[in-house]
């Protein structure tokens, strides 16, 4: 499982890098970015999904290995 | 004196955000409004239109096309239309593509790193208002606490001297609550806010310091300096949107909790939950609707939408829309999935929601610590603010010992 955040869409509300801080970080205005390459570490897929379904512009994507 | 509103006869036709029903409780007006029409209408204000689907307010804090954002409190006149796009109050009543130079300017001193640096302060003055009110058995939630923490916390950021607070609430209650006084009465009060921001612009150009307000002194868009009517237009914005609707968030908070024991009962057992019952508050009582004025005539959602029509935004209507939300109509403080609308939608999210979620968290934190029994004092006497930000202002809480 791999994150990532669809800059075109995040507005910087923060509930990714609340949510899942160990999978996003806020950048230097508070816009959400991927920690890493974004990859999903084994117990993390949770804290993933939480970020996703609580991004209020729908700008965390998730993309299931295939 | 704000002129007594005009009874409403049928919110579908005729709504009136500052009518008396709306004001004591919006909710069963929006769910009936919900079942009837998906947009409502009023010829009040000059004419105005109000969705109260998530996603047709989703779809119109999108679309900067034909939704300007010049003003976005309703009054009874509207700016010309030459303000745009900085409007009288950037970056909030900007439209792109100026809004986003103004928006990025003002972003990193609003950054959840920025605002954790202010979080002991904050917690301290909480601290401070919760020992003035020791060994009462009734205060008032909103009048005594809430509404002082936003105020201290904004004038420290601006650099303004704490005395002024008084002042600040008064401006506050003029430009917002005031939409309904005599133009002339109005537009004097709006004066003094600005004549008060050009002496602390002044000041701070005599004496430069480490805040917000030489901050925007000093900063620059596009390669050169703000002008001075966009440096006092973002200090108003900076000043005014702050300060109601973090007291109001608050206040509500509080007000639910007293109202149900079962919610502060957990919240004092298990402070861990606090960040996301914050948040299922937040979308239950989101305190802002914000608003548009259509640009050119257009049909909208089958709307004959005309030139200079107002439209608000009701993020209190898109947080309770059961299209979006399980339960919409109950507080959940431990809702997992919430992907609430509080904090706006789109490019225009609030500038200071890591702030507004910092005060919040550490109000309650530190009123429950103090006060872990309360209970309304007297439920009729709850007074909510009319208007577009809606919250206790009188908030009369039993202490429990």
């Amino acid at each position: 499982m791999r994150v990532r955040v669809d800059r075109d869409r995040c507005q910087g509300h923060g509930r990714c890098y609340s949510l899942a801080p160990e999978l996003f970080e806020p950048d230097e205005v508070g816009d959400g970015v991927v920690v890493g390459d974004g990859v999903v570490a084994p117990g993390q897929e949770e804290a993933a999904r939480r970020a996703a379904l609580n991004c209020p512009e729908q700008a965390v994507v998730i993309e299931e290995d295939a | 004196m704000s002129e007594a509103v005009r009874p409403v006869a049928d919110y579908a036709t005729d709504f009136d955000h500052h009518g008396a029903e709306w004001v004591a409780d919006p909710y069963p007006i929006i769910e009936d409004l919900r079942r009837r029409c998906p947009v409502a209408r009023t010829e009040r204000y000059g004419g105005a239109w109000m969705p109260v689907r998530h996603e047709d307010v989703a779809a119109i804090a999108y679309d900067t096309e034909r939704f300007s954002s010049r003003t976005v409190v309703v009054g009874h006149t509207r700016p010309p239309r030459d303000i745009a796009p900085v409007g009288v109050a950037p970056p909030i009543s900007s439209d792109p593509p100026f809004h986003h130079g103004a928006r990025r300017v003002l972003l990193p001193a609003f950054s959840p790193q920025a605002i954790a640096k202010l979080e002991p302060g904050t917690r301290a003055f909480c601290e401070e208002l919760l020992d003035r009110l020791e060994g009462r058995d009734v205060v008032d939630g909103a009048a005594e606490f809430a509404q002082h923490i936003p105020v201290r916390v904004i004038a420290d950021m601006l650099g303004f001297p704490q005395e002024d607070a008084d002042l600040f609430r008064g401006f506050v209650h003029d430009v917002l609550e005031g939409v309904n006084d005599p133009l002339e009465e109005r537009f004097e009060k709006v004066q003094a806010l600005f004549a008060y921001l050009e002496a602390q612009v002044q000041d701070h150009v005599t004496n430069p310091r480490d805040d917000l307000t030489s901050y925007l002194l000093e900063a620059e868009m596009d390669g050169e300096r703000l002008t001075p009517r966009h440096v006092v237009g973002t200090m108003a914005l900076l000043l005014l949107a702050g300060i109601d609707t973090t007291w109001s968030a608050i206040g509500a908070s509080l007000w639910h909790l007293a109202r149900t024991p079962a919610d502060r009962e957990r919240l004092v057992a298990e402070p861990e939950l606090l960040p996301t019952a914050i948040e299922e508050l937040l979308r239950a009582y989101a305190p802002v609707t914000m608003a548009r004025l259509v640009k050119e005539d257009t049909t909208w959602n089958g709307c004959e939408m005309r030139a200079d029509d107002w439209v608000l935004l009701s993020f209190p209507a898109a947080n309770r829309d059961p299209e979006v939300f399980e339960d919409a109509d109950r507080v959940v403080i431990d809702r997992e999935v919430n992907r609430h609308a509080a904090f706006g939608l789109g490019p225009h999210r609030c500038l200071g929601s890591h702030l507004a979620r910092m005060e919040l968290r550490v109000a309650l934190e530190t009123w429950l610590a103090r006060f872990p029994d309360f209970s309304l004092a007297d439920p009729d006497a709850v007074v909510w603010s009319p208007g577009q930000v809606r919250g206790p202002r009188r908030l009369p809480l039993a202490v429990h010992r």
